[in-house]
């Protein structure tokens, strides 16, 4: 039932988000039509407004939008005339799904094993280097990282290609680049729980059963201290899903990142709110799936 | 027994770590595209493309795609930019210099197979002169008559009716003949036949799938390539047309035109080996330049290009003459090319860049800060006493930001005048200075065509692209002069005049510097990159002179 409901509560909150980001990115100065090179006549720029409705008043505007979204269709891209939002959508996508579910994986398979190490073997030289790690791993942004990364393994070793999209080894790097930060964000905060979860007395009670120390750690702090990093991970899939403007453009890689920046420094109004929406969408259904999983890991919480 | 059930457990978490190992190796291996075969040859072409279709493209990298997929009835020799025969094989020039009259070469074909006639060559023209086709550049067909009357939806005194596409003074007079009627005699009127704008597209097609018409299969292009696919920030393939009129001179098969945002990036790519040319100056990282200068596969050359000031004539105190010839006499220009851009770019003072046939700039104000602080104590403000602190409306940039500086210091050193940075984003960049709310601001002018007009129109009074509010009526009537006289020697005469005008006598400009163009290639392993006036690179005269070709290389596997 609750999720039923909270289902339910997902169509006008994005009916909200649509109706926001259309007048928002309108609000910004200058427009999708103003170029360096002015029109030879106002004419020709009137007519332009005119084939795509922009002299319509707004709400009419947002009418005609929302008839097109509910038939599935995000309009044309108002920079890229040749393409429609939903084709540009279509192809980049995919890549940056790939790309975020690679880098996701490696934050995770990182970040948890890190952490989990570094609250067990606390103050131990071990947590120390490996939070030495996570901290330099959270600390060097992706447009660092990733030339260094081409520097060295591109074209010093010459182990990857320093760019494009094509085979699986194209992948390396950019998933390298996009997910470390996050894999230290992560061991951080596994740490945290990990650290918190050993003193609860719950472990002291399974501790003085007798359970042997991989038991105790594994089967009953792990499940709590975990949660932390579970909520984390809807907003953080979400991010890495819509792709990355720095990373995707360090290694060229034809995915959406690029567009969620620079759809709205082109106002490209249509673009920016599909992206938004497209962003929302995923935000929202990771964040109901992290719910679910809470109830799963946590008898205490209950989905009422 | 309690082993029986930990080793189950065990077995039980190896098959689990199993699956998810397996499934990210799936996602790696599947999600990663594939591998396209390589094209004979991988440039980077700049930003990505906003169109292909030639009547709407403005950017360069755009027009580069699209004049390889369209052809006009000129094309530009690319080593000089001037415009040769292309789909027309000749034309006749009445005596007045008003009526041109092409003859299409008699064997030319769409990609498709279908002729392509005279009535396409009407229809292009009609189309991009269309209000409803909204092209930017129309305004490159205004020289043709009642072109401008049609695309600006004007009222026939003598009829009473609207200007309709018929008006549009070209026409078919049999299927290989074109007429044209222009408004006046236009000397550059060849060079804009071989502009993008004026190419000729495909009818068909077009009326068939609307906008989407250069996703569409099959898509009838009349240049020497057609469009394999085209996928938005990846990559644009282009395949030879084995039906263009000069196929038999077209080396290369595939031809892969990548777009790129970051210039790193791309000299990445260019070093792997991964792409062959780089040709957009934007893709060249200019903090490298003096590194990459010495570089066998570094090539600069002079281009139309200039970066100029512009000052807000409609405020205070830069209504007055004085003022901006103070302003402008104390840059100190050199300083700007050797230190912030260092490609070795030329100090301008004027706006028209030196190169140009049958025409040289006048000299406009040098550096001479004496005569500009008297200047300025003639306006009314001695020592920049009582001067009002005013803007400097620039794009985010880094060079742009270092100009910006170097102005700001130069002003406030030799006048004593004090300049604030206005740095915004693009957009609103462009729709603060055609709105004019700045006071002085960042600009640059790239050529279409070579000759001085296609600089100097854009100071007119009703010009959108003057964007200074200055009007002058004397500039007016020279420019309008210039293009109604035929002898070239008195028409230079009279464009000198006015840019005198420009750059000297009431200048609302201060010009800084000429562009330079960079491109990269390997000279012993591509041939045909040439560097002319225009920035211009047409895909058909590249070879590779390795010999290396796509056809070739899959005959090797």
């Amino acid at each position: 039932m609750y999720f039923l409901r909270r289902i339910a509560f997902l169509v006008p909150l994005l009916l909200i988000i649509s109706f926001l980001a259309f007048m928002l990115v309108r609000v910004a100065p200058g427009g999708p039509f103003d170029k360096e090179r002015a029109p030879a006549s106002p004419e020709i720029e009137a007519n332009i407004k005119k084939k795509y409705h922009l002299d319509k008043p707004l709400l009419t505007q947002y009418g005609i939008y929302l008839k097109n979204l509910l038939q599935g269709d995000f309009g044309p891209s108002l920079k890229y005339r040749n393409h429609s939002v939903n084709d540009i959508i279509a192809q980049g996508l995919p890549v940056s799904l790939t790309l975020g579910v690679l880098a996701f994986l490696l934050a995770q398979g990182f970040g948890i094993p890190l952490g989990f190490l570094t609250a067990v073997k606390k103050g131990g030289i071990l947590d120390y280097g490996g939070s030495f790690i996570a901290l330099l791993a959270i600390c060097i942004p992706g447009f660092v990282i990733g030339p260094l990364l081409v520097l060295v393994f591109s074209i010093k070793l010459g182990w990857f290609p320093v760019g494009m999209w094509e085979t699986p080894m194209h992948a390396v790097l950019p998933t390298l680049a996009l997910g470390l930060y996050f894999g230290g964000k992560v061991a951080r905060l596994m740490r945290e729980g990990m650290l918190g979860t050993l003193n609860s007395e719950f472990i002291t009670t399974a501790r003085a059963k007798g359970l042997s120390e991989t038991q105790v750690l594994v089967k009953h702090a792990f499940r709590i201290a975990v949660l932390p990093v579970v909520s984390y991970s809807g907003p953080l899939l979400a991010d890495l899903l819509v792709g990355s403007f720095v990373v995707e453009n360090i290694f060229r890689v034809p995915g959406i990142g690029v567009f969620l920046v620079n759809s709205s420094l082109n106002r490209d109004y249509t673009m920016v709110v599909g992206l938004v929406l497209l962003y929302a969408v995923l935000l929202l259904v990771l964040n109901l799936l992290v719910d679910l999983a809470y109830s799963m890991l946590d008898r205490r919480v209950k989905m009422e | 027994m309690a082993f029986v059930t930990a080793s189950l457990k065990q077995a039980n978490w190896i098959r689990r770590w199993a699956v998810a190992a397996c499934a990210v190796l799936a996602i790696w291996a599947t999600g990663c595209g594939h591998k396209e075969e390589r094209a004979d040859l991988v440039i980077m072409n700049g930003a990505e493309p906003e169109s292909l279709d030639p009547t709407i493209v403005t950017g360069q990298p755009d027009g580069r795609v699209a004049g390889a997929l369209f052809e006009g009835l000129t094309r530009f020799n690319p080593k000089n930019a001037k415009p040769i025969p292309g789909l027309a094989e000749r034309w006749d020039i009445s005596e007045d210099g008003q009526t041109y009259t092409f003859h299409l070469r008699p064997n030319i074909v769409w990609s498709t197979g279908e002729p392509i006639t005279a009535d396409d060559v009407v229809y292009s023209w009609r189309r991009a002169l269309d209000p409803l086709t909204a092209s930017d550049y129309a305004g490159q067909l205004y020289y043709i008559k009642n072109g401008e009357n049609f695309n600006t939806g004007k009222t026939n005194a003598a009829t009473g009716n609207r200007y309709v596409k018929e008006d549009v003074g070209v026409e078919a007079i049999d299927p290989r003949t074109v007429k044209v009627l222009l408004e006046g005699p236009t000397p550059f009127f060849l060079d804009l036949c071989a502009f993008r704008t004026l190419a000729i597209v495909p009818r068909q097609a077009i009326e068939k799938h609307g906008d989407r018409w250069l996703m569409e299969r099959p898509m009838p292009t009349s240049g020497p390539y057609t469009l394999e696919f085209w996928r938005i920030h990846d990559r644009i393939r282009v395949r030879k047309n084995p039906r263009y009129w000069d196929a038999a001179n077209i080396q290369n098969e595939l031809i892969d035109l990548l777009p790129a945002e970051s210039a790193n990036t791309a000299l990445n790519l260019y070093l792997s080996g991964e792409a062959d040319v780089i040709w957009d100056k934007n893709l060249v990282p200019s903090e490298l330049m003096d590194v990459l200068k010495g570089r066998p596969y570094v090539h600069t050359y002079d281009y139309l290009g200039t970066y100029f000031v512009r000052f807000n004539i409609t405020r205070k105190p830069f209504d007055d003459v004085r003022v901006r010839k103070a302003l402008s006499l104390v840059l100190d220009k050199k300083r700007i090319v050797e230190r912030i851009t260092r490609s070795g770019e030329k100090i301008a003072t004027c706006l028209t860049p030196p190169g140009m046939e049958g025409y040289t700039s006048p000299e406009g104000l040098g550096y001479d800060p004496e005569q500009a602080r008297k200047l300025l104590a003639e306006a009314g403000y001695p020592g920049g006493k009582g001067f009002p602190t005013f803007n400097y409306l620039f794009n985010t940039s880094e060079m742009h930001k270092q100009v910006a500086v170097e102005l700001q210091e130069m002003w406030k050193k030799e006048l004593g005048i004090n300049m604030e940075l206005r740095q915004t984003e693009w957009k609103v960049y462009l729709s603060s200075q055609s709105q004019l709310d700045y006071d002085t601001t960042r600009s640059s002018w790239i050529g279409d065509y070579v000759d001085p007009n296609t600089f100097l129109d854009m100071f007119m009074s009703g010009n959108g692209n003057n964007r200074t509010g200055w009007k002058n009526p004397k500039y007016d009537d020279l420019i309008r002069q210039a293009n109604q006289e035929r002898d070239p020697v008195k028409r230079a005469k009279i464009l000198y005049d006015a840019e005198v005008l420009l750059v000297r006598e009431d200048p609302p400009i201060a010009p800084l510097f000429f562009y330079i163009g960079v491109n990269i290639f390997d000279p012993a392993k591509v041939e045909g990159v040439h560097q002319n006036l225009l920035d211009e690179h047409p895909l058909w005269p590249l070879k590779r002179k390795d010999g290396r070709t796509a056809a070739k290389a899959a005959a090797a596997k």
